[in-house]
């Protein structure tokens, strides 16, 4: 009886965790309500949908691909060719459900693809997945008449054939479309991760061998995880495609394959909600940061460097890690180790970002010594003097890094035996 | 009645180094068989031919009058044959209830199923619990796999060889690297949950061997040189010489 009445409470907490996932992506657009800003959270949602189905592979089968982006581009050309043959006039299919016209091309192609990756695992799917994922990027300069050439494909998205009576012209219409699928989506995902399928899939990541031994063909398993992962990346790029009203080849590419990577990574394969955080944080990057810099590709670049040497669990690795001691009570012992160390790590930052902008003035700007803006002062690139003063500010954050590093880890060990300490007394 | 398990002329060689050569053995239902043999005598080969880790260069395996050579594990593990390892293999980033769970799913008949939740199925977390008792890890049902300590993981590693429902039983060494005390338990741990089921293993530890097993088999240089019960093996000349002798 306490039994189910635990499974109750942990079926309330779930499906209140959800409740507010969808009642935060409502509310947004009340609070961020500028045109550029309802256009990144639109983006947001898409790659959410796209990093979760990547981790699908990577976090919860172990496979690490360098192609998804196939599944996705894929279903956003579909989806493009579907909305286009309706506003033609030659089929009749509600926009509402256009993505998932993408989920059944990223679910078809997923299968015959997946039907060759899959049969290895390790590196060769890795290999394969790569083979696959320029092939199909090459083969959009052939099949013209499918990916549109050089201009790739565009249509318009208001198509008269709905099911609730919006346009969808308006973005924030768009936004509601795809927030609404990030959630349906999600939460498909999520329930994956409980079914049968999902364990075994977990079961192959961590030992093949032993999924053999308790009745499971590990290639099957890898190749049905695989087709409903091109599903949902088929449903993202469908959405991707009705926001942006024109797919390309690239978006088959080996870039956009390494940016759902990067995302998922950044944001953490371990937990099930470390994609999101990854594919909201890098959404933000590309679009705010760029804006401010013209290297923000570099920045993201190292930011991806260092998750990868200090913490492999991405983002949500680092919070799950402080679970435990939250729970014990023992955050606060924590704190002066980080604030410790979050004085020189702005200061690393500052010089870093200090360095950077004046590399780049030096080589880009048509004039390199005219005056750049850098945390509300004037700096000029061709001074001597200002490149000293940049490395010495981050030589002392960094100096000072690796000092509070040295604080935190201490504190850690402290609260980690208390931890142990009280856990022997219970 | 056919024999649980049989093995008529098997040989291994790799690339031109035979390893088994010509094992021929049968195995009754029900029986507990212990393979003992020098180090390098080819059990653990012996092991990863019949599981279907590797096929025979020659010969042929047979599970219940059934050929079983050439198949891919998971396809013997579906005919009723489950093994474990030398070396602990589990699901490292599972809870214990999860590696339980997943070596249910099969039998359960769950297959692939993207449709069924697994925390909804009212009978296989049942008997996941069961098993969790009867290995007596109850208490560290939540507990992920890696963080178990040693003896622990060998007490999981054969409750998920034993819980998929599979009658006969490859163990690899089950007490290798186990104390004393430890060891007992493990063995009164393994008659109870094999009573009834075909037991094959591998055995290092002689008091082990001659206390559990029903008949031995002596396998020294890829060939089996005696095949018999206990008191009739520690009688027998051949294998004094052969093996036991130097253990003495």
């Amino acid at each position: 009886m306490s039994q189910s009445q635990t499974a109750r409470g942990a079926l309330l907490w779930h499906i209140g965790i959800w409740a507010l996932f969808a009642l935060v992506i409502a509310v947004l657009p009340y609070i961020f309500t500028s045109s550029s800003s309802i256009s990144m959270m639109s983006q947001m949602g898409v790659f959410i949908i796209f990093a979760l189905s990547y981790n699908m592979l990577l976090g919860e089968a172990g496979m690490l691909s360098f192609g998804h982006a196939v599944y996705f581009g894929l279903g956003g050309f579909f989806t493009l060719h579907a909305i286009r043959a309706v506003n033609d006039g030659v089929w009749s299919f509600p926009l509402e459900l256009m993505p998932l016209v993408g989920g059944a091309g990223g679910l078809a192609f997923g299968i015959i693809f997946g039907s060759i990756s899959t049969r290895r695992a390790g590196v060769t799917f890795a290999m394969i997945t790569l083979g696959i994922g320029s092939m199909v990027e090459s083969s959009a300069n052939m099949f013209t008449d499918f990916f549109g050439g050089e201009s790739g494909i565009s249509g318009n998205r208001v198509t008269d054939v709905t099911l609730f009576g919006f346009s969808y012209g308006p973005s924030v219409e768009v936004y509601y479309l795809i927030g609404a699928w990030t959630v349906i989506a999600a939460v498909a995902m999520y329930l994956l991760t409980k079914t049968p399928l999902g364990r075994i899939s977990n079961a192959v990541r961590d030992n093949p061998e032993r999924a053999q031994f308790v009745g499971y063909n590990t290639t099957i398993a890898r190749f049905i995880q695989f087709s409903l992962s091109g599903f949902f990346a088929g449903i993202a790029g469908g959405l991707f495609a009705i926001m942006f009203e024109i797919m390309t080849a690239p978006n088959v590419g080996l870039v956009q394959s390494g940016a759902v990577l990067l995302m998922t990574f950044i944001g953490g394969v371990g937990v099930f909600f470390g994609p999101i955080i990854g594919a909201v944080l890098v959404t933000y990057m590309h679009t705010a940061l760029s804006g401010f810099s013209e290297g923000w590709i570099l920045y993201f670049g190292l930011l991806f460097v260092f998750m990868v040497m200090y913490a492999p669990g991405g983002i949500a690795g680092v919070l799950c890690v402080h679970a435990a001691p939250w729970r014990a009570g023992h955050l606060w012992r924590l704190l002066p180790g980080y604030l410790l160390a979050l004085v020189p790590a702005l200061l690393a930052i500052a010089g870093l970002v200090a360095v950077v902008e004046m590399g780049y003035q030096l080589s880009l700007a048509y004039d390199p010594s005219s005056p750049i803006d850098l945390f509300y002062m004037e700096v000029n690139a061709t001074s001597l003097l200002s490149w000293l003063v940049a490395l010495l500010v981050l030589a002392v954050g960094i100096a000072g890094v690796l000092g509070a590093a040295r604080v935190v880890r201490a504190r850690w060990a402290e609260v980690n035996r208390s931890m142990q300490a009280s856990g022997a007394k219970t | 009645m056919s024999d649980a398990l049989r093995l008529a002329g098997v040989h291994k060689r790799f690339g031109e180094t035979p390893i088994i050569r010509g094992v021929d053995l049968a195995v009754a239902p029900g029986e507990r068989h212990a393979i003992i043999g020098p180090n390098g005598a080819g059990k653990s080969t012996l092991f990863n031919l019949i599981s279907g880790r590797y096929t025979p260069s020659e010969g042929e395996i047979a599970l219940h009058g059934k050929r079983i050579s050439g198949l891919a594990p998971h396809q013997i593990n579906r005919r009723g044959l489950s093994r474990s390892f030398q070396i602990t293999n589990l699901f490292q980033n599972m809870t214990v209830f999860e590696n339980l769970r997943c070596s249910l799913l099969w039998a359960h008949g769950y297959k692939y199923s993207f449709w069924h939740l697994v925390g909804r199925q009212a009978a296989l977390n049942e008997a996941a619990e069961q098993w969790l008792e009867r290995l007596g890890l109850t208490a560290r049902r939540d507990v992920l796999a890696s963080l178990l300590t040693y003896a622990e993981q060998r007490t999981l590693e054969i409750g998920t060889t034993i819980a998929g429902g599979a009658d006969v039983i490859l163990l690899d060494e089950p007490t290798a690297g186990m104390g004393l005390a430890e060891r007992d338990h493990t063995m009164a741990m393994i008659s109870e949950v094999t009573r009834d089921k075909t037991l094959l293993m591998v055995e290092h530890d002689m008091g082990v061997v001659f206390e559990l097993a029903d008949r031995i088999s002596v396998l020294v240089y890829g060939q089996i040189i005696a095949s018999d019960t206990p008191e009739a093996i520690r009688a027998n000349a051949a294998v004094q010489e052969a093996y036991l002798g130097e253990a003495h």
